[in-house]
This record gives structure tokens, C-alpha cells and sequence, in this order.
């Protein structure tokens, strides 16, 4: 039995228009935060994880393209990656690049630094993306937040398209830094033990 | 007729994703205020599709009690 499509089915075409929008300008970079924000608004006021459930597009990318391209060996990941440890662990070494990142924004900000214009991926690899500075017209600290927040989410996604091949498609949802920090909301919301 | 088999979740491994829901045929999964997924046993059929999908591998199929 097919589930009914609703709208929010297909929000993983968002994932990769997202992608490819930063290709050509990294500005919208930005609209990255409504993934950010939303599953916070649906955990903090809502008490539930409806984004992560229904509205992922990366979760529902992860789904789709082993269903279509059987591209994933469809094994049970090693249980450590769902384990509390990690998923914490993961969830602050994730938060500290944030933080990491936003430090980068000011230092450009305060004319300490100058705007870099490469993707960092894995937090370690500089990649050029110089074509993506389109719109110069904006302060250069709005452009370094732009480059740092997509190198953050398509380092993500790469790591979340490694482990989607290797173990089942959506086990990146295991500990994704969005998923952790929602289920902990909704667990201290609920009187559950995190 | 019940089935013999029905699926149980470890909640304290549980992701809360939402995985095991999209793929239940008979809607008997749900996640539960965002904390875990939860087996509705009068709905499930003990087919197993959720526990092969589960990336936190923290779904078994186990054998109904008997009532």
C-alpha cells in the first residue's frame, strides 16, 4: 500500500535546489537556516519532531535514492552510531564548528579577517568556489556566513550520502546534529528520560 | 486473526525519525511527541518492513503474547 503524497512529500527537490542555488550564488546559502529554524520551532512550541518526520528533504533524499537508483548496501549500521554517546558527541562537535564558523563571520565583521571565498568541506578540505560571489554588493561578513553555512551543509550531506551507501538509506537520521537536539527537546518537553 | 509475529521498539535506541512510519503498511507505527516510534499491535501485521528499514537497526520482529 502507497502512502498518500502530500505536498511535503517532495520537499527533497528542495535539497538539491538548494545545492545547486549556492552553486551559482552562494547568497542563498541562507535559506539553509529554515532547516535550521523550523524543526527548532516544531520542537520547542509544537513538542514534536513533524520536520524531521515529514518534512526532511535530506532525510527523504537519503530514502528516495536507494529506492530508485539501489545505490545502498542496505546493512545495519554499527550500533555505536546510534548510540547516546556518539549522537551527543557528534551534536556538540557539530555545534562547536558552528560556533567555529559564526567566530569566522565576525572576525570578517570587524575587518579582522578577510572574506574567503572557498567551501570548506569536512572542515578540513578548502575547495574554491569563487564563482559563487555573484552579488558583491552586500557586506562581506553576509557572504562569509554564506560560505561557511553551505560548506556546513554540504558537508553533511556528503557525509550523510556515504553512510546512506554503506549502511541503510537513513542513517544519517541516527545522528544528525537537527534530529538529536529536536528528540532532546521533545524528550525534556515530555518528562522523558534524554 | 492477530498475527503471530508483531514488531517491538527498543524506545531507548529509537531516533525518533520517522523512517519505520513511511514505510508501514497498515499506518501501525507512529513516532510519539517526537521522543520515539510506538506499535499500535492491534494494527500490525508483524510484516518486518519497519525493522528492515530502521537505520538505528532498533526494531525486532517478535513473536505476539499470547492474550
Amino acid at each position: 500500500m502507497e502512502h498518500k503524497k502530500h505536498w511535503y512529500d517532495y520537499l527533497w527537490i528542495w535539497a538539491i535546489i538548494y545545492f545547486v542555488m549556492g552553486f551559482f550564488n552562494i547568497l542563498c546559502a541562507w535559506l539553509g537556516m529554515i532547516d535550521f529554524i523550523l524543526p527548532l520551532i516544531f520542537a520547542i512550541v509544537g513538542g514534536n519532531k513533524w520536520f524531521c518526520n515529514n518534512m526532511c528533504g535530506r532525510g527523504q533524499l537519503f530514502a528516495i535514492l536507494p529506492k530508485t537508483f539501489k545505490c545502498s548496501r542496505q546493512k545495519p549500521a554499527p550500533g555505536w552510531m546510534a548510540s547516546k554517546w556518539f549522537r551527543y558527541g557528534f551534536l556538540a562537535f557539530f555545534l562547536t564548528m558552528f560556533g567555529n564558523m559564526v567566530c569566522q563571520t565576525w572576525l570578517v565583521f570587524s575587518g579582522a579577517s578577510s572574506l574567503k571565498q572557498v567551501v570548506k568541506l569536512f572542515w578540513t578540505f578548502k575547495v574554491p568556489w569563487k564563482w559563487a560571489y555573484t552579488v558583491q554588493s552586500v557586506p562581506e561578513w553576509v557572504t562569509q556566513y554564506s560560505y561557511g553555512f553551505y560548506s556546513l551543509m554540504l558537508t553533511s550531506t556528503l557525509i550523510g550520502l556515504i553512510v546512506m551507501v554503506l549502511y541503510r538509506p537513513r542513517t544519517w537520521c541516527t545522528f544528525c546534529p537537527m534530529g538529536t537536539m529536536t528528540q532532546v527537546i521533545c524528550k525534556v518537553r515530555n518528562g522523558k528520560q534524554i | 486473526m492477530a498475527s503471530k509475529k508483531v514488531a517491538n521498539v527498543d524506545k531507548n535506541v529509537c531516533v525518533a525519525c520517522g523512517a519505520c512510519t513511511k514505510v508501514c503498511p497498515k499506518a501501525a507505527i507512529a513516532v510519539i511527541r517526537g521522543c520515539y516510534a510506538q506499535v499500535d499491535p492491534k494494527l500490525c501485521v508483524g510484516c518486518g518492513l519497519c525493522s528492515k528499514t530502521c537505520p538505528a537497526s532498533c526494531i525486532e520482529i517478535i513473536e505476539r503474547e499470547e492474550n
